[in-house]
């Protein structure tokens, strides 16, 4: 593999991950807007860094009736909150296949098969690019959830933020109250439901004709053509964006090759270990073959 | 339990390896640091195949998810010859089980270059042909043909005395035909199955899903088609079997074992989760143990003396 053009930060370094997936006890699994929120007990990984996944499979249920959903599904973590016995971890979902639906059902009490938090987090501002004064979050339904994580560590670091978050409609939306009760989040909806009637990248836009857009970075996390759309935008500006992506992923720790995402310069990446957060500058596309709403992954 | 097996002069700890191309000891040694090491669920590594030059791999989506299964077309990505020697051995001689190393060309000269190199490697235990692919001197698909297989044997075994094992392709009417081949070429073992042709469309489309159009199935939905396969092999060869294909559990292996496999791999399990070697070979001991059995031998043995008679 070519080596990546964008910058690869001391940030990068990984939290180790205990070997093999272990049974946590989901203990909660609520409704929020079209989507739902479940938590579970980890009692024994280390803090995720936002941006990274776990590979998740209900203990039961899994394929039983079927022979799908058969691999894990891997979930941006929403949120991370110490809690006895361990950390609470939050994923938000919506059920689109085998897979997500047979997680957004899942009850309390139920065993939770985790492997993580596995993959490269979100750099910090300062070493995305010098001079950096401040960060914009843009979120793109479902993907809203590793920004909650990132926006409260980057909170906790003092860098001022500002949050967009786009939604389809009011069906496919939900996760802002639940995840963002703290602090203000600009919205976006392609019905109009909520906020400005159209894109949320629409508001990145606008943002970036600022005068403090040099010296912001964006971090997104969203559908391939958000992610697209937010990549062309800030390759114009010259800002430095960081990307949460997404491709079917069969195994989430590097063995099997599937979620190949071509680079820039050729080649292509893992984006489990190289990803799931890349530099903007590293690829050419966020529109990868078989990343999306209709891939066999969900 | 004394799991210890021994297999074309490899001694083993225990009989679960890994299906070549389903772990990657590096990058999950990245991500689980040396905890992997202690825990290390393979008897041997076996290397993901390495060719004469890198390869980027096949143009995605590259993997698709079936009952009980996936489809997956990843094409080879891999460092090539030099990379590999360079980059990775190093890092794949730090693991505690022998390492196998896995080689694929298209033509016998290619071939030989890369035993050549891989076998003179002291951190290298043994080898294992991919002969899945095309000859382009002649167009065959090497491990469907056995004067092929024949052949290609003939040009690589006089370059080394490590073992060779020849992983086989399940997409031919007669894999024992393939497996008597290689044997008389001189192969040490034969490893099988390799992944079924598949193909998958994408949803609501008759377009192919896969990058590359095609791809290979794996998982327990091919279990009892893997299970056939070593059987048959087994009847028909005395060379030892490693046996795969959708074992997820050590009642799977238990059955490749009693089937006439001598080491079981796991691959798309892995998949599922990165221990699950590990859990395949406890199970397998407590499946042996209330069997009434004392080793993976025992189990041989009895199979042995149920068949003569």
């Amino acid at each position: 593999m070519p080596p990546l053009t964008g910058s690869k930060p001391a940030s990068d370094a990984r939290t180790l991950v205990p070997p093999g997936r272990r049974l946590c006890e989901v203990t909660e699994n609520r409704a929020a807007g079209g989507y739902r929120i479940f938590s579970a007990l980890d009692e024994s990984g280390p803090e995720p860094r936002a941006g990274q996944f776990y590979m998740l499979a209900a203990a039961d249920g899994w394929g039983q009736r079927t022979g799908r959903p058969y691999l894990p599904r891997a979930f941006s973590v929403a949120e991370a909150t110490p809690a006895d016995g361990g950390l609470r971890l939050h994923f938000l979902v919506e059920a689109v296949g085998p897979g997500t639906e047979r997680l957004a059902g899942l009850r309390a009490g139920e065993g939770l098969w985790v492997t993580g938090p596995l993959g490269r987090p979100f750099s910090v501002p300062g070493d995305l690019a010098s001079g950096v004064t401040g960060a914009i979050l843009v979120g793109g339904g479902i993907g809203l959830a590793p920004l909650a994580i990132l926006r409260r560590q980057l909170g906790e670091r003092g860098v001022p933020l500002r949050t967009l978050v786009g939604f389809r409609d009011r069906e496919h939306s939900g996760g802002v109250d639940e995840l963002f009760s703290c602090c203000e989040v600009r919205l976006a909806s392609e019905d109009g439901h909520a906020g400005h009637r159209g894109y949320v990248t629409d508001l990145l836009a606008v943002l970036l004709e600022g005068d403090d857009a040099p010296t912001a970075v964006v971090y997104a996390c969203g559908p391939p053509a958000m992610l697209e759309v937010v990549r062309a935008l800030c390759s114009e500006r010259g800002v430095t964006a960081e990307l949460a992506m997404e491709t079917p992923m069969a195994c989430g720790f590097g063995a099997c090759f599937g979620c190949a995402v071509p680079l820039a310069a050729g080649g292509y990446m893992r984006l489990c270990s190289d990803g799931p957060v890349v530099n903007a500058a590293d690829i050419e596309t966020a529109l990868v073959a078989g990343s999306g709403h209709r891939a066999c992954g969900r | 339990m004394d799991l210890r097996v021994e297999i074309a002069g490899l001694h083993l700890d225990h009989p679960v390896i890994n299906g070549s191309g389903t772990f990657d000891a590096i990058a999950a040694r990245r991500a689980f640091g040396d905890a992997l090491l202690a825990a290390f669920p393979f008897s041997m590594f076996v290397s993901k195949t390495i060719t004469p030059e890198a390869r980027a791999g096949n143009p995605p989506p590259r993997i698709f998810e079936t009952p009980a299964g996936m489809i997956n077309s990843i094409g080879l990505p891999n460092k090539g010859l030099e990379g590999f020697l360079a980059q990775d051995l190093p890092q794949l001689a730090e693991l505690p089980v022998p390492l196998c190393v896995s080689v694929m060309a298209t033509s016998h000269g290619e071939f030989a270059r890369l035993v050549e190199a891989v076998a003179a490697r002291d951190e290298v235990a043994a080898l294992e042909l991919n002969i899945s692919c095309p000859n382009v001197e002649s167009g065959l698909i090497v491990g469907e043909q056995a004067p092929e297989t024949l052949s290609l044997l003939q040009t690589v075994r006089p370059i080394t005395a490590k073992p060779l094992i020849v992983k086989l392709t399940p997409n031919v009417a007669d894999p024992a035909a393939i497996a008597r081949a290689a044997g008389e070429g001189g192969a040490d073992a034969v490893s099988l199955v390799n992944t079924l042709k598949a193909t998958a469309f994408a949803p609501g489309s008759t377009e192919p899903w896969l990058g590359a159009g095609r791809g290979g199935l794996s998982g327990p939905a091919i279990r009892p088609v893997a299970l056939e396969q070593v059987r048959s092999v087994a009847a028909s060869v005395s060379i030892p079997i490693i046996g795969m294909g959708g074992i997820e559990s050590g009642a799977d292996a238990l059955d490749f074992l009693a089937t006439g496999a001598a080491v079981v791999a796991v691959g798309t399990a892995n998949f599922r989760d990165p221990l699950a070697g590990a859990r395949v070979r406890a199970e397998l001991e407590a499946a042996l143990a209330s069997a009434g059995l004392a080793s993976p031998q025992d189990l041989g043995e009895r199979i042995a003396a149920s068949t003569s008679t």
